[in-house]
């Protein structure tokens, strides 16, 4: 399969007023198209940084990020991003909310508005599109996120701590629920996290950060000999632990 | 949205009252009729202590415990407000509320302008802040005589007295509100490629809707303070100007009349501005 994105050699520092830090050293990643990447490492790493400059929100003070053979030189329309929170906002329906990102890139065309309708029709939340954000579960809420993102079709979509402002029984599900539909739409994903079990349960690879600066430190391929298994299923698979210890042992091994 | 349940405040009127359902324990009952109570007590001793205070006025005044010379009297001010035509209160009361609301319009206006301004760049905000500060505790009517000078004494100067009460605070309201925007909902306009007035319009000034809302019920006020302030200086009408000609000529039934309409006016105009908001996030919400 062909990389979609690649990352070569990027050293990100940023100056603060009390010094310049360097937040990664010469990181390369590359991702196959459809391939659903964990990037983890200590808090505070650098990871969210590595994860702006693959979208282009952010410049490396050296090397390069390509996506489709072309340089990334700002925010780029085949990146979507997910973020912590749904971000949804409440004074908007649940449709105006989902049709932003189209409004922000002047795409509201009639073919795309229809394509929106299609994801919250094919997705379940078409009868709640005139709520407002505060009467919507946790879980929906993220699926309007999600199709908010969706709607401007992006090739890669990348997660920065997705759902981690979420309780825990509401993030296994939300997980499943997002895993399952970004699947079915045949995405790209990179997802920053520093929970391992999250991490195992999605990726087809776990690419190891050690502390700042951040160097990639191993990277894991994640099998299980059953394929296709959904996030939860994965976490009864007896070689679960088995990469939870080993990668666990790599992050520790960062902090001593 | 038409469809959504929800009970509006003071809904109870129209709905039953809990209180005569038959399914409600009677601990609930208890608390329901203690809630109810209070809530008459309140209301009931909010128009008592005022009735009690006009009705030992005026009581003070007829037994002279007081002198009404000065102290005037509930019935004084009635007799005053009745015989409007000789005094021609309408028109001050007109002239006061012109003033008003043109300074409250220039200064929210031009507060909220100058706010966008000094958000978008960080660079003029921080040079201006200092200036800002000391602007907004210097006390504005100390700069009355010059403004009179400056734009002749008039309705001009009076609406430039309001304007500069009231316009600082805005500005310094309005933009302390665009600043502390939830910093996530803008990453969150960026990962589409907003650039910043997309940013603007879509996330910063929508979330800084009550923010508006809250600084036009200071701006209203401190725009009457100016216009007051100014009519004192300057005017040659305006319930400012019967106030001040009222005490030189110790005519206090008018100064009292006076101060009683100005409150009046205080109230009906902070009113306004309460439904307006409620209008507007009604509008877009429920």
């Amino acid at each position: 399969m062909k990389n979609i994105l690649t990352a070569e050699g990027i050293t990100a520092k940023y100056q603060a007023e009390n010094g310049e830090i360097t937040a990664a050293e010469q990181i390369d990643i590359a991702i196959a198209e459809g391939e659903f990447v964990s990037i983890v490492g200590p808090s505070g790493c650098g990871k969210s940084t590595l994860l702006s400059i693959m979208a282009g929100m952010l410049t490396p003070s050296s090397g390069r990020v390509m996506i489709d053979g072309e340089l990334v030189s700002g925010p780029n329309a085949k990146v979507g991003y997910m973020l912590q929170r749904d971000n949804l906002l409440e004074w908007r329906t649940i449709y105006k909310n989902v049709l932003l990102g189209l409004e922000i890139r002047h795409a509201l065309t009639p073919e795309n508005i229809e394509y929106a309708e299609g994801l919250l029709k094919t997705y379940g939340l078409y009868e709640f599109r005139d709520k407002y954000p505060s009467q919507l579960s946790g879980g929906m809420r993220q699926r309007a996120a999600l199709i908010r993102t969706l709607a401007v079709k992006p090739e890669i979509f990348l997660l920065d701590e997705a759902f981690s402002a979420l309780d825990y029984q509401t993030r296994l599900e939300v997980t499943d629920d997002i895993y399952s539909i970004l699947r079915r739409e045949g995405k790209t994903m990179v997802m920053v996290t520093h929970d391992i079990p999250e991490s195992i349960s999605m990726s087809d690879r776990v690419v190891v950060l050690s502390g700042r600066p951040a160097h990639v430190r191993s990277v894991h391929p994640i099998e299980f000999e059953k394929d296709h298994l959904t996030p939860l299923a994965r976490r009864d698979d007896p070689h679960f632990n088995q990469y939870f210890s080993e990668i666990w042992k790599e992050l520790r091994g960062n902090e001593a | 949205m038409k469809h959504s349940v929800s009970t509006p405040p003071g809904g109870i009127a129209f709905a039953p009252s809990p209180l005569a359902r038959a399914d409600i324990s009677p601990e609930r009952r208890v608390y329901l009729r203690r809630i109810q109570q209070e809530r008459q007590l309140i209301a009931i001793s909010r128009v008592g202590l005022l009735l009690l205070f006009l009705f030992f006025w005026e009581l003070g005044a007829r037994q002279g415990w007081i002198d009404s010379f000065i102290m005037s009297s509930p019935s004084r001010i009635l007799k005053t407000l009745f015989s409007l035509a000789d005094n021609h209160i309408v028109m001050h009361m007109w002239v006061t509320l012109y003033e008003t609301l043109t300074g409250f319009t220039i200064g929210a206006f031009g507060g909220v302008l100058l706010a966008v301004l000094l958000w978008q760049s960080e660079l003029l905000s921080k040079v201006l802040e200092p200036y800002l500060v000391v602007l907004n505790s210097l006390p504005k009517i100390a700069l009355g005589p010059v403004i009179i000078i400056w734009v002749g004494a008039g309705t001009r100067a009076i609406v430039v007295m309001a304007v500069a009460i009231s316009m600082i605070v805005t500005v310094l309201e309005m933009l302390e509100g665009f600043n502390s925007t939830d910093p996530e909902l803008l990453k969150m306009a960026q990962t589409f490629g907003a650039n910043r007035r997309q940013v603007f319009q879509k996330i910063v000034f929508p979330s800084n809707i009550s923010t508006l809302f809250a600084s036009l019920k200071i701006n209203i006020g401190l725009s009457l303070v100016g216009v007051i302030a100014g009519e004192f200086l300057v005017s040659k009408a305006g319930l400012g100007y019967l106030i001040v000609y009222g005490g030189q000529v110790f005519q206090l039934d008018l100064v009292m009349t006076g101060v009683i309409i100005l409150a009046l006016m205080a109230v009906v105009m902070y009113r306004c501005i309460t439904l307006m908001e409620r209008l507007v996030l009604n509008g877009r919400k429920k």
